[in-house]
């Protein structure tokens, strides 16, 4: 990525329309000017239904996970009275950076993309949820006050700040974190669309795709479908991790070869065992069904996962990607909100399980510790208030699948990781009690 | 609300797992291993209607709900 922006240029669109990054184009940080000389000022915004006509037209997507169209949202929430508008930037996944990334780096693309929708839904409050992490909150608290000081928005945002839990970034969570009470999920009906904060219509919509909302009304729908595929266009932010020379952020049209998003990252430093796809909620893919793969969901699906919210972990063949899956769904357990009682009771015996089976702690007989498995794991699927149980599940279920043969290797008292150090991240220190 | 093609919606973050609903109504809700109800999505009945809003009153927590069925 480059050091920082040439403020001296006019925008150029040639630049930022081509191929290559966009989103990730110019580095212009928390300055207000350095960003309006990269990428203009925001255009005057048409009229709401325009705008989410535009944003059908573009085929824009949540990047947050969950890929719901976008102007679908944007519709359901403009019928309401009042509307509230959420950033969402919380990214309490582990293994994710590209919130971060955009918050601190291009933290005027997503403040744009916030007015925006605000514009897009009627909405005269706006929230600016971000990780309670100094670096993320000085850079939108900075670029919110040159905004001020230009006096450019019609809304005025509000920064709201996460704790450092899993599922605090979970739609119904943020909603209440904004309202001033802990982040926890609730029973989604009514949806938040219809009542959200203060009981009001609330549009959540993840920091990339109000980003990218911000880039589509500068350059179009046309402009916006250039990259990635006929039905998932546009760019989107991956962080890739594991066994890469370069982990970190990259920016890629969807449907990117995953070979060719693994070159960007520096090329591989180690033959891969397999590569978890999407998060901690995704799925494991095997290495031979890697050749030729492309970081589409219309091409995950097949195997189980989708692009997600954009995590690619790459595990080296020297690992165990049993272990690796079992300390993953063991910290998963600990972030449960403590609420629903399949969630709470069934997902510390799912982890437990699958320690047994992956070696971590060993008493019985393997086809017994995975019926364990198995068994709580489908009984958790569907029964909570949010998809915490059931995104576990998919990871849970995609490595039983995809490392069958390391159940069989554990059975007979092997193990084909010969290193110990874990290749998947997880918060350090002891774990946060507090849910504010 | 009528009964007829509506069914039962479960509120997991409300209940607090008195079971009373598995044995009012045993029909269509069983009790996991922890003693929570995993409630059918299948539609009602006629002739369940009167269990069903048994169940439904009977929940300390008011964690059942009668919901239209999805429709399909």
């Amino acid at each position: 990525m480059s050091a920082g922006p040439d403020t001296s240029a006019a925008p150029d669109a040639q630049a930022l329309t081509g191929p290559g990054p966009r989103l990730l184009a110019a580095l212009s940080g928390p300055d207000l000017i350095a960003h309006h000389a990269a990428r203009g000022e925001l255009p005057l915004l048409p009229a709401p239904p325009v705008l989410a006509d535009l944003v059908e037209a573009a085929g824009l997507t949540g990047r947050g996970g969950a890929g719901f169209p976008t102007h679908r949202k944007l519709r359901a929430v403009a019928r309401g009275e009042h509307p509230v508008v959420i950033g969402n930037g919380s990214e309490g996944e582990p293994a994710s950076g590209k919130d971060r990334v955009l918050l601190v780096h291009v933290p005027h693309l997503v403040l744009d993309g916030i007015q925006v929708a605000c514009r897009a839904v009627g909405a005269s409050s706006a929230y600016l949820y971000v990780p309670r992490e100094p670096v993320v909150t000085q850079s939108v608290t900075q670029a919110l006050d040159e905004r001020r000081r230009h006096r450019i928005d019609a809304v005025a945002v509000e920064v709201v700040t996460a704790p450092p839990r899993f599922i605090a970034g979970q739609e119904s969570a943020a909603v209440a974190r904004v309202g001033g009470a802990p982040a926890l999920p609730r029973f989604p009906h009514p949806p938040v669309y219809a009542k959200g904060v203060r009981n009001r219509p609330t549009l959540v919509q993840n920091v990339e795709t109000l980003a990218q909302l911000a880039l589509l009304v500068r350059y179009g729908a046309g402009w916006f479908r250039s990259a990635g595929t006929t039905g998932e266009p546009g760019t989107m932010l991956f962080t890739v991790g594991g066994a890469v020379a370069n982990p970190g952020v990259v920016e890629a049209p969807i449907g990117v070869p995953l070979a060719s998003l693994l070159d960007t990252a520096g090329g591989v430093t180690a033959p891969v065992g397999a590569v978890l796809v999407g998060g901690y909620h995704g799925a494991w893919v095997p290495a031979a069904a890697l050749d030729g793969l492309k970081l589409s969901t219309d091409q995950l699906r097949p195997l189980g996962g989708s692009v997600g919210a954009g995590v690619v972990a790459v595990l080296p063949s020297d690992r165990c990607g049993l272990v690796e899956t079992a300390r993953v769904v063991r910290y998963l357990a600990g972030e449960s909100a403590g609420q629903c009682g399949p969630c709470v009771n069934g997902l510390p015996a799912v982890a437990e399980a699958l320690c047994e089976l992956a070696g971590l702690k060993r008493t019985r007989p393997g086809r017994l510790v995975r019926a364990d498995v198995e068994g709580w794991s489908g009984l958790v699927v569907g029964r909570g208030a949010c998809a915490h149980p059931d995104g576990t599940v998919r990871l849970v279920r995609s490595a039983l699948q995809v490392f069958a043969s390391e159940i069989a290797a554990h059975e007979r008292g092997g193990c084909s990781g010969t290193s110990g150090t874990p290749v998947l991240p997880l918060p350090a220190g002891p774990r946060p009690t507090d849910w504010w | 609300m009528g009964v007829r093609g509506s069914s039962l919606r479960w509120d997991p973050v409300a209940c607090d797992s008195r079971g009373l609903c598995a044995e009012l109504f045993p029909e269509r809700i069983t009790l996991d291993p922890w003693g929570f109800p995993i409630v059918s999505a299948d539609p009602l009945t006629p002739g369940l209607d009167k269990h069903a809003q048994r169940a439904i009153a009977a929940c300390p927590a008011l964690a059942l709900r009668l919901v239209p069925s999805p429709s399909r």
